[in-house]
């Protein structure tokens, strides 16, 4: 299972080790901050807004339609947003470097 | 309340005491953190109990629900789990709770009422029979599951949002389904007629039987099965039965312990800004409560949602540790049935007009505009996430779009948010 890197928006890094589930699941079993995942996953809610790193976004592969218009007014969204929620955590994203985004 | 070190004890172990322990460990306070649930396990999620974990056949069987928090959580931040105990009173004056178990009473610094919301039974004969069904808990749906073997036709009762959920998930199981629904309408609590009307013509269109002003009046046993009696038709034979009439609120112990609780049938624990009551050492949250709401003019209500759980949660979390109270937020709902999410932003409770914008046609995205005078209450969004996202941006700072622009679907969003402008409550 990979390791997953979450930059978080009060500057700390977190790495998360054995990481499963989703971008999402993961950060909310460590208590990673600025991930809330309220609507338990199904892109109901938006509180789980990531940058993937540049490196990562090939791998990680573009925002779903829904993903894109639910953050599409968000100030903080760029061409790298994803929800993590959608993002499925495979050991091909092992070493996986995300900006958390916050509220 | 000030910043106190002292036992907090939360009475159940739903959302609301999830994200509670979650914004307390996280918060600089540093006291003794204890949760009560009657049910054998940890907090999880509820919603999908009648979407995703009600259909079963595509899902691992009778595997462990989703936890919101995964156990290493609550044990690496010392929370304490009392699983399977009931709380059975509040002795107020000496701050001690009576268990039904183990260890048989709890002293408390703060005790934080987190009970959720119950099943209304409408009383009518038959009503308790064993294939009557309910989705509250993991274990209610998991019955609910076993009967799926063998089974050949449901009837729901209620199409309110757990109706019509489940109605989806059991027909996407094979089941022939029926809903009897008291009312004129579907989701008449939560909608207006175009969206209740939108998704009675989905359920049809995916062979579910839908039926009006249907008045049940008994549930009679039958071998393997039972036979629902109604009030103006042919009595209608199922395998079993789900049960979706409503809730309310679980407030019988702060209702016992004397503490200011609303009148039934809603009910709900009255609590100010800060999920006090009035008594200082107790607080509550999530469905089992009311709450002044201040985006809608601070009129007291009681939801029943993840959104309100959650955020009166944190507000709690933040009055214990002594923080500053986090800012108002805006409600917000979500179902999903077959492959079509409704997303509700905001309370159109009071609403005195609706805008449509787009076609409320299967596979097209629409959303439903509410307006009081100018101002925009909330948006239901089918299928239409922009629409959610967008009312999620204005709602919250009471802007209000000019409702011409609304109901012309190629007005772009950022030329709707221009048109806002601030609508006091």
């Amino acid at each position: 299972m990979p390791t997953v890197t979450y930059l978080t928006p009060s500057g700390d890094t977190r790495i998360v080790g054995n990481a499963s589930g989703t971008l999402m699941s993961a950060a909310v079993a460590n208590g990673v901050e600025g991930i809330d995942g309220d609507c338990g996953g199904v892109c109901s809610c938006a509180t789980c807004h990531v940058h993937i790193d540049p490196a990562w976004r090939e791998k990680v592969g573009p925002a779903t339609p829904t993903e894109t218009a639910m953050l599409e007014l968000e100030d903080k969204a760029t061409d790298a947003s994803r929800l993590g929620c959608q993002v499925p955590l495979t050991d091909a994203l092992d070493g996986l470097v995300v900006r958390v985004v916050g509220r | 309340m000030a910043a106190t070190a002292g036992h907090v004890v939360v009475v159940g172990a739903g959302h609301a005491a999830a994200q509670l322990c979650a914004s307390l460990v996280a918060s600089p306070w540093t006291g003794r953190l204890t949760l009560i649930g009657d049910e054998p396990g940890l907090p999880y999620h509820r919603p999908p109990l009648s979407k995703a974990r009600l259909r079963g056949a595509t899902l691992d069987g009778e595997a462990c629900d989703p936890l919101i928090r995964p156990e290493t959580f609550y044990r690496e931040h010392g929370v304490r789990h009392l699983a399977g105990v009931t709380v059975i009173a509040i002795d107020r004056g000496a701050r001690r709770l009576i268990l039904s178990g183990e260890p048989g009473h709890l002293e408390y610094d703060t005790l934080v009422l987190a009970t959720g919301s119950l099943h209304l039974r409408p009383p009518l004969p038959g009503i308790d029979h064993e294939r009557v069904h309910t989705l509250r808990t993991a274990a209610e749906a998991a019955a609910v599951r076993r009967r799926l073997g063998g089974a050949r036709a449901v009837a729901v009762i209620g199409a309110g949002f757990i109706g019509l959920e489940a109605s989806a998930s059991l027909r996407q199981a094979g089941l022939e389904v029926t809903v009897l629904e008291r009312g004129e309408r579907a989701l008449a609590r939560v909608t207006s007629p175009v969206v209740s009307e939108f998704f009675t013509g989905l359920h049809r269109d995916h062979g579910v039987a839908l039926r009006f002003e249907a008045a049940v009046t008994a549930i009679h046993d039958r071998p393997d099965g039972v036979r629902v009696a109604l009030a103006d038709a042919a009595p209608l034979d199922a395998d079993f039965v789900v049960l979706g009439a409503g809730g309310f609120a679980n407030d019988a112990l702060a209702r016992a312990a004397g503490l200011a609780v609303g009148d039934p049938p809603s009910g709900g624990v009255r609590v100010d800004a800060c999920q006090r009551t009035d008594d200082p050492h107790v607080l509550a949250i999530g469905d089992c409560c009311t709450a002044a709401n201040e985006l809608y003019g601070g009129c007291r209500l009681r939801l029943e949602s993840v959104q309100n759980a959650n955020d009166q949660a944190r507000v709690a979390a933040a009055t214990i540790a002594g923080l500053p109270r986090p800012a108002a937020v805006m409600p917000w709902f979500w179902s999903d049935q077959y492959d079509v999410k409704l997303q509700i932003a905001g309370l159109s409770a009071g609403h005195d007009r609706c805008v449509l914008r787009g076609r409320p046609e299967p596979g097209t995205a629409f959303s439903v505009w509410y307006f009081r005078g100018r101002r925009l209450l909330a948006v239901d969004a089918v299928d239409d996430p922009r629409a959610y996202a967008l009312a999620g941006k204005l709602i919250p700072c009471r802007l209000s779009p000019d409702p011409a622009l609304v109901a012309d679907p190629t007005v772009a969003p950022r030329d709707l948010i221009r048109s806002a402008e601030e609508v006091a409550t």
